[in-house]
């Protein structure tokens, strides 16, 4: 692997890092909205 | 396993630029899952129900990444056939940019956390739904309809047709008729925009051996059933306005816009589109060849190009009536 294909690897793994920590965010204040509308 | 020539051709590209987020994106299919959220954005507005506007905008979002995570199952599986089509040898999976497998466990990871949230944070009746969607596209359409019979496209359409259905499940927990009468305009719309569209690609079809109508019935037969589904099409069209889901500004988009509609497909019935299909796949793999037809073709590209803005112009003008009422009241 050369060192492009290293660094966007590298890049793909922040993204996949970053929509991880949305989704728990999300459910998190999904979680917030229900508990407040019941 | 030997492996055709086009993904050969493939290795190359692999080596040579690695895959960049710009190709997860593609995997999603942006450009169907503009359709599908603004298909269920309209069910679920359209749907007689309060709902919370973070919880709505939840339920579109689950739609929205299931809509993409079946189109990566679809490349993924699909990764060898559409490397022979020139509309789509430039996907990320048929260029060799991300692997068949990378692909797979993309789609499978985003399905089921499209589906889980939809059932934990909106009901399992729109998850369930959702769910249902995704198996029904990525498995039964992708790997058994496609390449087994003609009638691919018109059973598969029920995949694109239920996003309404699901919006309007989100809000409501329930189905209704006029839920149903949503499905229906999009699963009649499928046939005369997919086999419009064949009509002056079924060389690529041929080629890749998928069974579209135009190969396996010829030309003529093709254009007589788009002609009697447009028709269909149309009266359906104009349901809502006798469900009383549709209004004013609706009735109007459904009566001129079918009665466009009827015409185009005149048109194409009395043309002589598809009779001598275009063989080439000279053209490297971009969306844009959908419109750049030869002269004998434009009125199979014409129908194909209406029917997306009619589609649009129905859930559009369903949306406005809808979220104006909602804004008022």
């Amino acid at each position: 692997m050369d060192d492009a294909a290293k660094k966007e690897r590298a890049r793909r793994n922040v993204a996949m890092a970053l929509a991880l920590a949305a989704f728990v965010v999300l459910v998190f204040v999904v979680t917030l909205v229900k508990l407040g509308a019941a | 396993m030997p492996q055709p020539a086009a993904l050969d051709q493939t290795a190359t590209a692999t080596t040579a630029r690695p895959a960049l987020w710009s190709d997860y994106v593609q995997l999603l299919k942006p450009r169907v899952m503009s359709l599908v959220v603004f298909t269920a954005l309209t069910g679920l507005v359209a749907a007689p129900v309060d709902v919370h506007p973070f919880l709505g905008a939840i339920a579109v979002l689950c739609i929205a990444i299931g809509a993409g995570a079946a189109g990566a199952l679809n490349m993924a599986v699909e990764g060898h056939t559409d490397a022979l089509m020139k509309r789509t040898r430039g996907r990320p999976v048929a260029a060799g940019r991300v692997s068949r497998g990378d692909a797979l466990a993309y789609g499978v990871v985003l399905s089921v956390m499209a589906v889980m949230l939809m059932g934990l944070a909106i009901n399992w009746v729109a998850a369930g739904l959702l769910a249902f969607t995704v198996v029904f596209y990525a498995w039964f359409y992708t790997i058994i309809l496609k390449r087994s019979t003609p009638q691919n496209i018109v059973i598969g359409g029920a995949a694109g047709a239920l996003p309404p259905v699901i919006g309007w499940a989100a809000a409501s927990g329930t189905t209704p008729l006029d839920a149903w009468l949503l499905f229906l305009i999009i699963f009649l719309w499928t046939p005369p925009h997919f086999w419009a569209l064949a009509l002056y690609t079924s060389g690529d079809y041929a080629k890749a051996g998928i069974p579209m109508m135009p190969v396996v019935k010829g030309a003529a037969s093709t254009r007589r059933q788009i002609m009697a589904y447009s028709v269909i099409l149309v009266l359906v069209g104009v349901a809502p306005l006798l469900t009383g889901l549709g209004g004013v500004a609706y009735g109007a988009v459904s009566i001129l816009g079918g009665l466009a509609f009827l015409l185009l497909a005149w048109r194409l019935l009395q043309s002589r589109a598809g009779d001598a299909p275009d063989q080439g796949t000279e053209k490297t793999g971009r969306e844009d060849v959908l419109y750049d037809v030869k002269a004998g073709a434009k009125s199979a590209r014409n129908l194909f190009a209406f029917s997306i803005l009619y589609l649009f112009a129905l859930f559009a003008a369903l949306l406005a009536e809808h979220g104006l009422k909602g804004a008022i009241l």
